[in-house]
């Protein structure tokens, strides 16, 4: 295999509880605790799993919106998980985000050419008649006429905005866009018409995408590869198919029997694991789901299992998976 | 698939409608208008000199003598011209102070917020610091090293009454900091500087408009505490402060030499804080109205 675009290894990010009165630390939070990924040019990797697993952290860690406490994250070949932010500044246009809440995402104040023009700002592209034709191109790349340039964000719906977003995350030409729950904040109508034009935009532009998502639904229609992830781990990672129809871990079992069925009496009873997630500042030892599973052994609770291949591409970390 | 876009809708244009429907904003709106256009032309409204010493018409009562509808003062000079130009003083220390708070409150404000950490800590500590001690008394100590011009006066008043500012635009950057589009804005690369000014500084705008209206009240009212504590505006330039002063000794003899430049600070004031008032409801975004 050629060599990933992404690959992230060993990933971790910990934030400190800190006493109220005088800041000591009194414990962390292990919200991303060993994380590894890797994408390759062109292809949608699907990251999925509950909320609070850390698939959002971890995300934003990749593009140092947070910053990672340990682990390496090697963009085309590159080391940056403690790169500097001078040294930073060439991967920003390479790597780029699309976030969950479209309200949230666009400045108020500015308007949608401002918005769009920014990028080229910041990294001084072009002139201002320049720009303002780049900014034209990606309101025409996303579906929105040349004009919405001149009004503001909460001139447009949902659908609308969210196409505004991924215009933004393309005006530096990426290779990598993160999508983090792109599409769950709008409504199911306007879903597909989101997710048909991040296709189209991938087979355009040759894009690699990280999809976060806890829809499968959506999952299943867009993943190339899909990554589970619980409790700050990935437990599975395998191709989308062998992941819908092939689950190793009893955790994606557990989280594909949840998904409604279309087609009734295909797949097993579902299994509702017990109890609630525990907290990632204080994760139970060992394989993280073990006080959960319904298969868990002893060796469960003492020793963390190691992602195992079952097949190619397929990794598991259960002990009870053999290969 | 072209998506349909909405018809622009001015944003001022509902910030007004909400302003309008305030009845004690438009009418503060309506003084303040006023008192600027009659400091603006004291000169030309001032039915005399204000400097202008006439011994022989000393106490002359108000509207007795066309010649000085106000009346005049211990010395004879006519009072509507020195409210006139005491305005005009007034206003101008007010607005320059103003500002002065604003851009300081402003900078702290945002550096303190965005910054965070140990930016964050020294730089409220030292809002904390000034806080503790009561602002006309560091008005005094700083006015006692200080010639007193205007300049100075505005100055002085502007730098020791910023503190509040700079916490009401810290806490709105602790709110909008943890906003998408400024992580949109960080993973595109954008430097500091300019998310603080060009990202966080017009959301913040609102408040800041609101906190520098009532800002000039506050100057105003400053300028005549330090003015009548005879450290501000020094005769015989007139400002409603010294007028305030000199009218002491005669308060039970002519009383409107008192009542008028009173009467002038308390219109100026109040005038400016029901219009900030107004703002701040026109203006705030729990009652916008967009989705």
């Amino acid at each position: 295999m050629a060599e990933p675009l992404l690959q992230v290894r060993g990933l971790e990010v910990h934030f400190p509880i800190r006493s109220a009165m005088l800041r000591r630390r009194i414990g962390t939070v292990r919200a991303v605790d060993g994380v590894d990924l890797e994408v390759a040019r062109g292809e949608t990797l699907a990251l999925v799993g509950e909320s609070g697993c850390g698939k959002t952290t971890t995300g934003k860690s990749i593009l140092r919106l947070i910053e990672p406490t340990g682990g390496s994250i090697r963009f085309a070949g590159e080391e940056i998980a403690r790169h500097p932010p001078a040294r930073l500044a060439p991967f920003r246009r390479r790597m780029q985000i699309v976030f969950q809440d479209p309200y949230a995402s666009l400045n108020p104040r500015m308007t949608v050419g401002g918005i769009l023009a920014a990028p080229f700002e910041i990294h001084r592209i072009g002139d201002a008649k320049d720009r303002a034709e780049r900014v034209a191109a990606l309101l025409r790349t996303v579906g929105l006429p040349p004009e919405a340039a001149r009004r503001y964000p909460h001139e447009f719906s949902g659908g609308q905005r969210q196409r505004i977003g991924i215009a933004r995350a393309l005006a530096l030409e990426p290779e990598l866009v993160i999508g983090d729950e792109p599409v769950s904040a709008l409504d199911v109508s306007i879903q597909a018409q989101i997710i048909n034009l991040m296709k189209r935009l991938q087979a355009e532009l040759g894009l690699a995408y990280i999809m976060i998502s806890h829809n499968l639904a959506v999952v299943s229609h867009v993943a190339d590869r899909v990554a589970v992830m619980y409790l700050g781990r990935v437990v599975e990672t395998a191709p989308r198919e062998a992941l819908f129809f092939d689950a190793r871990h009893p955790y994606t079992q557990a989280l594909l029997s949840a998904v409604p069925e279309p087609v009734p009496g295909r797949r097993r009873a579902r299994q509702v694991p017990q109890g609630d997630v525990p907290s990632p500042a204080n994760p139970p030892p060992g394989c993280h789901f073990h006080p959960r599973c319904p298969l868990a052994i002893a060796r469960c609770a003492q020793e963390a299992p190691a992602p195992r291949i079952v097949a190619p591409g397929h990794a598991v970390a259960c002990h009870l998976v053999s290969p | 698939m072209s998506a349909a876009v909405s018809a622009p809708e001015g944003q001022l244009a509902r910030v007004w409608q909400r302003f309008r429907r305030h009845r004690l904003a438009l009418a503060g709106a309506f003084v303040v208008a006023l008192l600027m256009a009659s400091a603006l032309f004291a000169s030309v409204f001032a039915p005399q000199d204000p400097t202008l010493l006439d011994t022989s018409l000393r106490f002359v009562p108000p509207f007795t003598d066309w010649r000085y509808p106000l009346g005049t003062d211990e010395l004879g000079r006519d009072t509507l011209s020195r409210l006139l130009h005491g305005g005009q003083v007034s206003l101008t220390v007010g607005l320059v102070a103003m500002v002065t708070t604003v851009l300081t409150g402003a900078l702290i404000g945002i550096a303190a917020g965005y910054l965070g950490g140990i930016a964050d800590t020294l730089l409220m500590r030292f809002v904390d610091t000034m806080l503790c001690f009561p602002q006309v008394f560091l008005l005094l100590v700083v006015a006692a090293f200080v010639p007193p011009t205007l300049l100075s006066i505005s100055l002085v008043i502007g730098l020791t009454s910023w503190m509040e500012v700079s916490r009401i635009v810290r806490a709105e950057i602790l709110h909008l900091k943890e906003q998408d589009f400024v992580a949109a804005a960080r993973a595109l690369g954008a430097s500091r500087t300019r998310i603080m000014v060009r990202e966080l500084l017009p959301n913040a705008a609102a408040p800041i408009l609101v906190a520098a209206t009532l800002k000039v009240a506050s100057a105003v009212l400053m300028e005549s505490y330090i003015s009548y504590l005879g450290y501000g505006v020094q005769p015989p330039l007139a400002s409603w402060g010294n007028m305030l002063t000199n009218a002491q000794g005669y308060f039970d003899t002519v009383p409107w030499l008192a009542i008028l430049p009173g009467a002038a600070i308390t219109l100026t004031v109040m005038g400016f804080n029901f219009l900030g008032d107004g703002l701040r409801d026109a203006l705030d975004p729990r009652l916008r109205m967009d989705p």
